[in-house]
């Protein structure tokens, strides 16, 4: 029988993190541009469109994210092309992302004042000049601490992706698990390393928000 | 291209599946928020020599997957010789997960409690628990009472996870009935739409249990 040292299954296991590391970043950028996309739907001025971004994130946020991930896996294979695990993983968790950003950034948006549209809008503005100028920006600076936060979801959220057999840190841990016969150690050293991953994401959108509230006071 | 005859079939296995994901979160959020209330109180209020092992405790659940803590509980806790079956396991996951969240949510509820109801109990001889299980509980739970509740929602859908260490939940089912039809896009689309049924009522349920906890609200 082959022996395993720590650092074997360290070395590992940091391996996978990598790709861990690469679908968590595709699908916050994915989901943000999507996201957006679905925010000014949200907020704009056409019902049909306004009611198909509330239902997207209903059905997005009422659903359980590994049925979405099956469905995309099963679903995608419908249109007769070979989906390959981390085709799967990318689109289900973009849109998953993206439904859940929408909803924060609108409340971002509609946190903004009234009398800032009233303002803007009596100053001759249009709707894009409105948003352009005057309601983003200041969304914007609300918007960093949860955004920041909900990136900590999305890095857990892609442990699911194992389930569907993409390879990254979580699935790398049962194939180390299977080799070693040490679920204890190992499922700990997976548990540390996603922490270390989101900690620090949790820390900073703890500090941005203090930091960001006291700005605020001081207006 | 769709078929959906294996539901006349199938339709037990389903049925079996919603009422052990039922059960699951039915334990789960009870025990979970009594957790949460238990780690808000000391986070905020209990000794001092207890806060650094809760807070580490909360930090550690929410900064790592459900997934992860799942399997920790069930492949690796029995090398310490705590054997569980795959519910038991479920359950225990699910409330260790819920009271790790409600418990920063029970703690900004805490916190938002205005330092007289504190002064008011200790002048009517109160002692500081006493204070907190009379005064401040019940309203703090109230003001945050929507976040708990989706909170509640949100761990329900991620027990879908838990058919991975085979609990049989709807999750299973599904995957059980795709092994067994081949029609695996059907099944996950059915059990998919009954999670969403599910998130929906049990949102209802909540807030009716909401009302009904603190029927004061109504009144005002």
């Amino acid at each position: 029988m082959i022996e395993f040292s720590l650092w074997d299954i360290v070395r590992n296991l940091l391996l996978a993190a990598r790709w861990t590391v690469v679908l968590s970043l595709v699908s916050f950028i994915g989901g943000a541009l999507v996201g957006t996309l679905l925010l000014f739907m949200r907020i704009g001025r056409r019902r049909v469109l306004r009611l198909f971004a509330k239902y997207y994130v209903e059905l997005f946020q009422g659903t359980p994210l590994l049925m979405q991930l099956f469905l995309a896996f099963f679903g995608l294979g419908l249109f007769g092309i070979d989906v390959p695990a981390w085709l799967a993983a990318g689109v289900a968790l973009i849109l998953w992302s993206a439904a859940f950003l929408t909803e924060i950034w609108r409340g971002c948006v509609e946190a903004i004042a009234k009398g800032q549209w009233e303002a803007s809008s009596s100053l001759g503005m249009g709707y894009v000049q409105q948003m352009r100028y005057v309601i983003l920006p200041q969304a914007l600076k609300i918007a960093i601490p949860p955004t920041v936060g909900f990136s900590v979801q999305v890095i857990k959220g892609t442990a699911l992706t194992s389930i569907i057999g993409f390879v990254e840190l979580s699935k790398a841990g049962t194939v180390v698990t299977n080799a070693t016969f040490q679920p204890f150690m190992v499922y700990g050293l997976v548990a540390l390393i996603y922490f270390a991953l989101c900690w620090p994401l949790s820390k900073s959108s703890q500090v941005l928000e203090r930091k960001l509230n006291v700005a605020h006071r001081n207006h | 291209m769709f078929d959906y005859a294996w539901l006349a079939q199938y339709w037990p296995v389903l049925l079996k599946g919603i009422l052990v994901t039922v059960q699951l979160i039915a334990v789960g959020a009870v025990a979970g928020t009594a957790l949460g209330i238990a780690c808000a109180w000391v986070r905020s209020l209990g000794p001092k020599w207890l806060r650094p092992p809760v807070t580490a405790y909360v930090e550690l659940i929410r900064n790592t997957p459900f997934l992860i803590q799942l399997f920790f509980i069930f492949f690796g806790l029995p090398s310490l010789g705590l054997q569980m079956s795959e519910l038991q396991a479920a359950n225990l996951a699910m409330i260790i997960n819920l009271g790790a969240y409600s418990c920063e949510i029970i703690r900004a509820g805490i916190q938002a409690a205005p330092r007289g109801q504190f002064e008011a109990g200790a002048s009517l001889a109160m002692t500081p628990f006493e204070t907190f299980r009379h005064i401040i509980l019940v309203p703090s739970l109230q003001r945050i009472w929507p976040a708990l509740c989706s909170q509640v929602i949100i761990v329900m859908l991620g027990s879908s996870v838990v058919s991975q260490i085979a609990a049989e939940d709807l999750t299973f089912a599904a995957n059980f009935i795709q092994s067994r039809t081949f029609r695996a896009f059907e099944a996950y689309f059915v059990s998919t739409a009954i999670y969403l049924v599910l998130a929906i009522l049990l949102r209802q349920v909540l807030i009716a249990a909401g009302s009904f906890i603190f029927p004061r609200r109504s009144g005002r």
